[in-house]
């Protein structure tokens, strides 16, 4: 069972990993700090599958792509929010990491809420509520690169990588 | 049909006539940086796509600076992997960790010219438009993309124009101007926008001070942030440029979602409080505020005339007992530029502590670090829970001016009051 993360609007992608950490190059060890400046037991309490639901300009500021890397990383398997900063979105979906604008969301969930989305149908359910919220649903190609794990993962099964240079 | 200056860039550099806002487009990138923090990522990524060289070395800037001389063995072996990236693919336009912060480096350098399309691997890439040409940061596999094919796809985006009007007075300064206008609009106020700074009152501030502004675009959202190019650009151009330029302007009737218009003439210095940069008050509220730490540096505010602006400023006074401050020129140009106007000597007999030019204190992971409880005046451009240090440190940015008053008192002071 997925629960929400709720967070306030404007989280930047230095909540999201500090700059002390951005020498790190293993995933894993960034996954351990992940939200650390803002939710000190986040990274110890995310569990596997668990979403993010956000306000406003989520993953505003630094264009740090340790911030989606992070994320999933900790085990978070979506972000939803009302709106995202654009470098973090598309940071996001090149590592492969679902990033879903939905109208509403932030006030329709409380923190533990059981959430459930649904990428192909364009959908963000609250489990404990019953309520659901409607996501503009992405194009395949989008659904093939979160897929695939991220753009380079899809170039590579694509066969469009093959030739190099 | 009419375009504005990003417009026009957009469409030149993916081979149209004519772009609209919310189309998507490919375009040429004509210049590209990256720098220690993101370079290396970006590298993993070229290796993950099985590339092994850069579509054009010429077109490629790298910059060791974010941890600039390196102070962890992880950056130090970064640095050494850069190094050899660099040699490997021939790219001539290395700056290794003595030259400066990239969003120095490629404006001094004449690489950002008006015109062209620059795109860096840092979010404060959009700085270069204070210079006229369409710049925007980018993550790491982007840049992984143009590094492999000199291309990356954009949506062209709706443009709000900022008409600046007057002359600001004395001890005031382009950075309270873009406080103040982040403070009205909001940290996503401009979100996925070009941001355009026109009018009169631009032509009233210098090509630095436009750097200070554009560098901040980010800060309320902005693509892109962009000033037409003037008789302040080409001076300032001169004998940097590399290559020949085309000055391109937003056509007179050329379509704005927003229009704001602002009298800087009645502007006083403004301070974003923690832990937002659009948490903006004048700096006569905030002050008394006791401070541990004073930042004058980074690639938003470490200019020489933001450096001289401070020495006016302190006016031979010492720095406060028990306040650090924190000097690093934007550049080695700058600092030798400061050295040679006496403005380094003055600083350090203040009491001040001069780094090397490099994002320092900036981003909590280089020099000046902020204990638990410390509070900092910083001219950097993001003042976040944790951003230089610890997460129960507080950062309040401003101008050179209001930072160098504040030392000198040892709490926040409106620099009108020296």
């Amino acid at each position: 069972m997925a629960r929400a993360w709720v967070f306030e609007s404007d989280v930047s992608t230095d909540d999201i990993i500090a700059g002390r950490y951005l020498i790190k190059h293993d995933p894993k060890e960034l996954g351990a700090h992940a939200m650390e400046n803002i939710s000190p037991q986040f990274s110890r309490m995310v569990r596997p599958g668990d979403v993010i639901v956000g306000g406003r300009n989520f993953g505003c500021g630094s264009s740090r792509e340790q911030a989606p890397i992070t994320l999933k990383a900790a085990g978070v398997s979506a972000v939803v929010a009302e709106s995202f900063a654009r470098i973090f979105y598309r940071n996001s979906i090149n590592q492969g990491l679902p990033v879903i604008t939905c109208s509403g969301v932030r006030s329709g969930f409380k923190n533990m809420d059981e959430v459930k989305v649904d990428l192909k149908g364009g959908t963000v359910r609250n489990v404990s509520t019953g309520k659901v919220f409607k996501a503009d649903p992405f194009p395949d190609f989008i659904l093939e690169i979160i897929k695939d794990g991220g753009l380079i993962p899809y170039l590579r099964r694509k066969g469009a990588l093959k030739s190099g240079k | 049909m009419s375009m504005t200056i990003a417009e026009k860039i957009l469409a030149r550099a993916s081979g149209r006539k004519q772009v609209s806002p919310g189309e998507i487009v490919e375009a040429n990138v004509d210049v590209t940086m990256a720098h220690d923090l993101t370079a290396p990522l970006a590298i993993e990524a070229l290796e993950g796509m099985k590339v092994k060289r850069v579509w054009d070395p010429s077109k490629v800037v790298i910059v060791l600076d974010h941890q600039a001389p390196a102070t962890t063995l992880e950056l130090a072996k970064d640095h050494i992997m850069l190094r050899k990236f660099v040699k490997d693919n021939k790219i001539q336009n290395f700056y290794d960790v003595d030259q400066g912060i990239c969003h120095e480096i490629v404006p001094e350098g004449g690489f950002a010219l008006p015109g062209r399309l620059v795109v860096g691997a840092d979010s404060h890439s959009c700085t270069y438009g204070a210079l006229g040409c369409f710049a925007t940061g980018v993550g790491s596999t982007d840049m992984a993309a143009i590094f492999a094919t000199g291309k990356l796809w954009f949506r062209v985006p709706e443009s709000v124009l900022f008409r600046i009007d007057g002359k600001m007075r004395n001890r005031v300064a382009p950075k309270d101007l873009i406080l103040k206008i982040i403070g009205d609009i909001g940290v996503d106020g401009a979100t996925y926008r070009a941001a355009e700074f026109a009018g009169d009152g631009i032509k009233n501030i210098t090509v630095a001070g436009r750097m200070t502004m554009c560098n901040m675009g980010v800060e309320m959202g902005a693509k892109t942030a962009i000033v037409p190019p003037d008789r302040l650009t080409r001076e300032y151009l001169r004998g940097r440029a590399r290559g020949k330029y085309k000055e391109v302007f937003s056509d007179r009737d050329a379509g704005y979602v927003e229009e704001r218009t602002y009298d800087v003439s009645k502007l006083e210095p403004q301070v974003a409080c923690p832990h937002r940069v659009d948490n903006v008050r004048p700096a006569r509220d905030v002050q008394g505020v006791e401070v541990d730490q004073a930042f004058l540096g980074s690639c938003t505010n470490g200019r020489l005339e933001d450096l001289v602006e401070a020495v006016k400023v302190m006016g031979g006074k010492k720095v406060a007992k028990g306040v650090r401050m924190i000097v690093s020129p934007a550049s080695r140009e700058v600092y030798v530029d400061a050295l040679n106007a006496g403005v380094i000597q003055k600083l350090v007999h203040a009491g001040a502590i001069v780094e090397s030019p490099a994002c320092a204190a900036c981003m909590g992971c280089h020099v000046g670090i902020l204990g638990p409880g410390e509070v900092s005046i910083s001219s950097s451009n993001r003042n976040f829970k944790g951003r230089q240090g610890s997460p129960d440190g507080k950062v309040y940015l401003a101008s050179p001016a209001t930072v160098a008053a504040s030392a000198v008192k040892g709490k926040i002071t409106d620099p009108r009051d020296m």
